[in-house]
């Protein structure tokens, strides 16, 4: 299959009229690999009063940008989306199609993928072009790096995380064609979001928190999981987990960092009884410097980080939190006193 | 009566998931047998289905795609509760990738007539696409709505679902018959209770193959999916690690050294 000229798409979206980050960092990526393949950028774009967004996306390396801008569009709603989107899709047949893994594009791709006959591939952490201009689309699996290839089909889709690619540097002077595209019509809708409803985060946010301390099973219940918190409290970070947390029901989905829950780039990550297992690990992107609690002095965990302490967490955590809060007080004397 | 089609995975017993690693010498693989789970968060779908029947006369048929020691977890799903099950278990299902999966249990759940509902989990332990159910919608030609934690109405043919967003959730109303992936947070499964096990004795779980569901071979398993592994890459650690040494109170204050070099504190 000859994939000349076919271009590179990206299905961006945009959260009360703002791109969220993980579009513009898939359109960087979407960008190398259509100038290694010669080909153009394209980025799907529908909303309500959201033109002003466009320029931005042209900065961030698209050639064209399909702009839906209508009432219609205002919302996401599965049916409307997906029907424009793989009816300009199958006109322009993109050769690869990437997707945000926000909660929209976590249900839009397979339903794109499915309409299209075509194959996808979840959380990707790195897309890079083999030999033959086809899409490696990587994922952590037993412990290394599998390589996911959709040989025949096309597009090649693949979903991405905020965090996984850097943001590209914004080029004012980079702009292109806008095509519009129109509601669907006929269609009966059978699904309707009727409302939306925003609440605020608590605590800090995960992806952009300079210290992270992540939990795992070695929390071993909900009164260990506390002390992890208040340690995370006293640090002033974010708190994140692994999968087998957040099934014990110690913690909410969206603490968990990796493959297929957050990036985090902290300037320090404490990891606490947890194995250092990869689909957590490429969770944390360039972290700087790298503290695991482990009460066993083998846990592959101690070849991922920097610092080691070899200790129950139920023991150790709970003593550093005390210690730290001396601190805290004591250093705010200090300074009350000069 | 509503009827109710579970879809329910067997996944590898997670410790020996984890067991499962390239090996760093010769960089590959060694399979063993796995003894097999059911995907936890397929028991919050089945629980929601169990919920559903509590409230409204409903027929839950479980359905599960795998080896056949995966007929072991639909019968505990029928002792949970279900009233029957298939298992769609054949050599040739082997492979499947998360559209060949969908496109199988697809073609099983429109031989069973009349289905108002399909419900999914959120994602398998192991292949943790979340594509399943969306995909299934597609083939089944039915609406879908993902993510759901709670059924706020559930009178007649139109459902008002929540369903989770980042920081916050929509609400969607969706007309059967429809596919909804549920979240670990619509609810809590229930455990295996004895009458359950006695009950679900009689009951009998169905085998269907490729020949019982009419398919062409190309069409199911490795052959039926558009993706495929092509490599599997060891990965080295990249960070030399110091290990803190001493007394319990001697690791407190060399860490807190640490995390003031480090600029935290
Ligand atoms: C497709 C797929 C996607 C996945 N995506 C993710 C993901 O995004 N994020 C994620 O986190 N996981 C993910 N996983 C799961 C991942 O493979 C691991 O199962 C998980 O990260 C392990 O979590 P853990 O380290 O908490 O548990 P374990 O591996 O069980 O490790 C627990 C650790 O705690 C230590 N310990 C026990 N007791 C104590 C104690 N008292 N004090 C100190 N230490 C103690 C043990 O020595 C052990 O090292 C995914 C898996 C698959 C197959
Ligand atoms: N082989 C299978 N048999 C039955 N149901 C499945 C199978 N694979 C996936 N599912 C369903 O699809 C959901 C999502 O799976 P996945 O797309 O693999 O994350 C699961 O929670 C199950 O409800």
């Amino acid at each position: 299959m000859s994939d000349h000229n076919q271009p590179v798409w990206v299905i961006a979206e945009q959260v009360r009229g703002v791109i969220p980050a993980v579009c513009l960092e898939i359109i960087g990526q979407a960008r190398k690999l259509a100038d290694d393949l010669g080909v153009l950028v394209e980025v799907f774009l529908l909303g309500n009063g959201i033109s002003d967004q466009v320029d931005l996306l042209f900065f961030a390396g698209a050639d064209v940008v399909h702009l839906g801008d209508a009432p219609d569009f205002d919302r996401y709603q599965s049916e409307i989306f997906t029907e424009s989107i793989v009816s300009r899709a199958k006109e322009r047949d993109p050769q690869i199609m990437l997707i945000g893994s926000t909660f929209m594009g976590r249900e839009l791709a397979p339903l794109i993928a499915a309409k299209l006959g075509t194959g996808l591939t979840a959380h990707c952490i790195d897309l890079v072009l083999d030999e033959n201009g086809i899409l490696e689309q990587q994922i952590p699996a037993y412990g290394g790096m599998m390589s996911i290839i959709c040989p025949e089909k096309r597009p090649q889709i693949a979903t991405v995380a905020r965090g996984v690619f850097p943001m590209p540097a914004l080029d004012q002077n980079r702009s292109g064609k806008v095509l519009p595209v129109e509601p669907p019509k006929g269609i009966n809708l059978r699904v309707q979001t009727l409302e939306v409803v925003h609440t605020e985060p608590k605590g800090v946010p995960l992806e952009s928190a300079p210290v992270v301390v992540a939990g795992g099973v070695g929390a071993g219940s909900i009164e260990g999981w506390q002390e992890i918190q208040a340690l995370a409290e006293t640090l002033n970070a974010a708190l994140g987990s692994t999968r087998p947390a957040v099934d014990e029901g110690w913690t909410e989905l969206e603490t968990m960092i990796g493959q297929s829950g957050k990036m985090v780039s902290p300037e320090l990550y404490i990891g606490v009884g947890l194995s250092g297992e990869l689909q957590h690990m490429v969770g944390i992107v360039g972290a700087k410097v790298m503290i695991a609690i482990n009460n066993d002095a083998k846990s592959p965990v101690f070849e991922q980080v920097d610092y080691g302490v070899v200790e129950d967490c139920r023991v150790f955590v709970p003593a550093l939190v005390e210690a730290l809060k001396k601190k805290k007080a004591y250093t705010g004397r200090a300074a009350h006193v000069v | 009566m509503l009827r109710i089609v579970v879809c329910v995975k067997a996944v590898p017993e997670p410790k020996s998931a984890e067991e499962l690693k390239i090996d760093p010498v010769t960089k590959s693989l060694t399979r063993m047998d796995m003894p097999l789970v059911i995907n936890p968060l397929d028991r919050n779908a089945l629980e929601a289905a169990l919920l559903i029947k509590e409230q409204s006369a409903a027929h839950i048929t479980v359905i599960s795609m795998g080896p056949p020691p995966a007929g072991d977890i639909v019968k505990e799903c029928l002792a949970l509760g279900a009233d029957d099950g298939i298992l769609l278990s054949d050599p040739s299902f082997a492979g499947a990738d998360a559209y060949a999966t969908a496109y199988t249990l697809a073609k099983a759940i429109e031989k069973i007539t009349a289905i108002d509902v399909v419900l999914c989990g959120r994602a398998s332990s192991d292949g943790a696409t979340e594509w399943v159910g969306p995909e299934l919608a597609i083939f089944l030609d039915m609406p879908v709505v993902t993510m759901v934690r709670e059924l706020v109405e559930s009178e007649g043919a139109s459902w008002v679902v929540k369903a989770d967003l980042e920081n916050g959730y929509r609400l969607v109303q969706v007309e059967l018959p429809a596919v909804f992936t549920v979240t670990q947070d619509a609810n809590t499964p229930r455990t295996l209770s004895f009458s359950g096990i006695i009950k679900s004795r009689k009951k009998e779980i169905t085998t269907w193959g490729l020949d019982d569901l009419d398919l062409p071979a190309e069409s199911v398993g490795l052959k039926g999916s558009p993706t495929i592994v092509s490599k599997l890459t060891y990965v080295e650690s990249k960070r030399e690690c110091q290990i803190i040494e001493g007394t319990l109170e001697e690791k407190v204050d060399i860490l807190i050294n640490k995390l003031v070099e480090a600029g935290v504190i």
